[in-house]
């Protein structure tokens, strides 16, 4: 029997909180999920420092690609197979873009590579095309399997109902993380009605669409996405604790190319500071990792590196107030001026931090907004933009809520107070 | 600290005027490639390389009343023009940038058409690829658009002009 079609003498399942069951029968997913740099994902948290605001959050991107993976399998082997609209020979090509979808995230993904300009989305890419057990799983499949995956995973594959099922306004990589984020943080948004909307979804050409009865469970999903962006995902704490580990690896890069010597050498952390990372050096970074630097830095010579690994480890935040760029620009350059005056330096202790969110969004021709709409499907086979049809997704549509904030560390300027740029400082931040 | 928005206003202070949206993501896309440390990602969309966080950064940039946009209809569509205002201005005064090379490259790209822009930038996004699987990509991905052979040459012409006007 050829690779690609073989199934598993027994069904292997998985137990997960969120979907109960997550059922394997292909061998080659089980083989997938076997791999190093797949397993590499249970050492990646899937919501980065958010443990430190929801002390739940501790769950990993390997359950998250497990949960996508299982809501893919659920949808193409219970609702698509036999639609002529379905072509049955994508449905292990989705479901391995479904699992592998993640496989390139480094450790802290959002700060990590803003830091160091890397794009989680091309180490995916790298994983499945390059030297690896993941490229000799999917190898086994087809000769140019592995490029099929790289390319649904990059939405560069010709067959946009494959793309759309892992990447579009609903699809099933948010479908997991919004339940799944849901369940670990303990809130009580971001919950909806999944069965209801599989059950109503409908493959076309080039996009999955949804029977117009599935409408509320719809609309469901998006306000359950709208509040979990809020209350969750652009917590000001998070946020905070980001800030903080951008700093700690923007500092440790600036004194590796000022030649520091430190204690104890950051070997992981070399082709980063070089910016010439290669597939192996990435897949040895983990968050196991970072936070062992991180452990160690705290006993480091360098003043900054070692207050602000501390500040993370132990969970000693910057503050924040709300912050209006087009009308305190100013007040910042000043802030940044006084607190060079009371040795602090602003490069590291000042910071603006922004979250901006859009809900949902209705294509308009012409223009470059490049969102897929969600389509109704109407008893008489007519398509019907999503926000057309409901009230309440209309009044979201294409609103953007922005949120901007100035982070700064409260105890060294409640520390200095006597200090004049320091009482400035106090005064112009309303402290 | 605000350095990033700084560097999008900088992008089309040199430019002058930017017509169109799906322009300005492929010119600042392109310039991207041409190695100037703009920090937006890009991920592939219909038009090709687009990136969401450089559409939110312009929206910002005109609340804040640095840009000017100027919406205009155009038959069956929409157009947007992007310009800077006094106080975008006063802004860069004090968040100043240093990008010297990047007036030449622009100012080029802004002479390009739209179309042009597309395919080139289309073109830079598999720049990993060999040439012939590039024109395949192109052919697949932009079946609609129809690019001939000789806008697949001239792009080719054009990425390599301007990488020769970027080095920097």
């Amino acid at each position: 029997m050829e690779y690609s079609a073989e199934k598993l003498h027994e069904e292997k399942v998985f137990k997960d909180p969120v979907h109960r069951y997550v059922h394997v029968r292909d061998r080659a997913i089980w083989d997938l999920i076997g791999t190093k740099e797949f397993q590499r994902l249970r050492r990646i948290k899937q919501l980065g420092t958010t443990y430190l605001t929801f002390h739940g959050a501790e769950h990993s991107r390997f359950n998250h690609s497990l949960g996508v993976y299982e809501i893919v399998r659920r949808i193409v082997d219970n609702v698509f197979a036999g639609r002529p609209e379905w072509h049955e020979e994508e449905r292990l090509l989705s479901l391995c873009a479904a699992l592998l979808h993640d496989l390139g995230h480094g450790p802290f993904s959002h700060s990590f590579e803003k830091v160091f300009d890397l794009d989680h989305e091309s180490f995916t890419r790298m994983i499945i095309l390059g030297d690896t057990e993941v490229n000799a799983v999917l190898t086994r499949v087809a000769e140019d399997f592995p490029k099929k995956v790289a390319e649904v995973i990059a939405k560069t594959y010709s067959d946009k109902l494959v793309v759309s099922l892992i990447s579009s306004q609903i699809d099933a990589d948010r479908m997991d993380y919004l339940q799944r984020d849901a369940f670990f943080t303990g809130v009580s948004y971001g919950h909806f009605d999944m069965e209801r909307i599989l059950r109503v979804m409908r493959p076309t050409d080039d996009q999955v669409v949804f029977k117009h009865s599935g409408m509320h469970a719809v609309e469901d999903y998006i306000m359950s996405r709208y509040q979990m962006y809020w209350q969750v995902y652009f917590h000001p704490v998070t946020r905070s604790s980001e800030v903080i580990l951008t700093k700690i690896l923007h500092r440790a890069k600036y004194l590796y190319e000022q030649n520091y010597s430190f204690k104890h050498k950051p070997h992981h952390f070399y082709s980063l500071f070089e910016e010439n990372v290669t597939v192996e050096d990435y897949l040895k970074l983990d968050e196991a990792v970072f936070l062992y630097y991180f452990q160690i830095w705290q006993e480091e010579e360098d003043s900054i590196l070692k207050d602000l690994s501390c500040r993370f480890l132990n969970r000693n935040l910057f503050k924040y107030v709300e912050f209006d760029p087009a009308k305190e620009y100013k007040k910042l350059a000043r802030l940044s001026v006084l607190f060079e005056k009371a040795g602090i330096d602003p490069e590291y202790y000042l910071v603006v931090d922004s979250s901006s969110d859009l809900p949902y969004d209705f294509y308009r021709p012409g223009e470059e907004e490049e969102r897929l709409p969600i389509h109704l499907l109407s008893k008489n086979g007519e398509l019907r933009e999503l926000s057309r049809e409901s009230d309440i997704v209309d009044a979201i549509s294409g609103k953007r809520r922005t949120d901007h904030k100035l982070y700064f560390p409260a105890d060294f300027i409640e520390k200095g107070r006597g200090d004049s740029a320091i009482t400035e400082i106090a005064a112009l931040l309303e402290l | 600290m605000l350095k990033d928005h700084a560097k999008i206003i900088h992008a089309i202070a040199v430019s002058g005027e930017v017509i169109g949206r799906k322009k300005l993501q492929k010119m600042i896309y392109i310039a991207k490639k041409m190695n100037f440390p703009f920090q937006e990602r890009f991920q592939f969309h219909f038009y090709g390389p687009y990136s969401e966080e450089l559409t939110l950064r312009v929206e910002e940039l005109c609340n804040m009343g640095f840009l000017n946009e100027v919406k205009e209809k155009k038959g069956g569509y929409c157009q947007y023009r992007y310009t800077l205002t006094e106080a975008g201005e006063e802004f860069l005064g004090v968040n100043s940038i240093e990008m010297p090379s990047l007036r030449d490259c622009l100012a080029d790209i802004n002479t390009q058409s739209a179309r042009f822009l597309e395919l080139v930038s289309t073109m830079l996004f598999f720049d990993d690829l060999p040439a012939e699987e590039v024109v395949e990509k192109v052919q697949t991905l932009k079946k609609s658009q129809r690019f001939t052979e000789e806008e697949i040459e001239n792009a080719f012409k054009y990425i390599d002009s301007l990488r020769g006007m970027s080095r920097h």
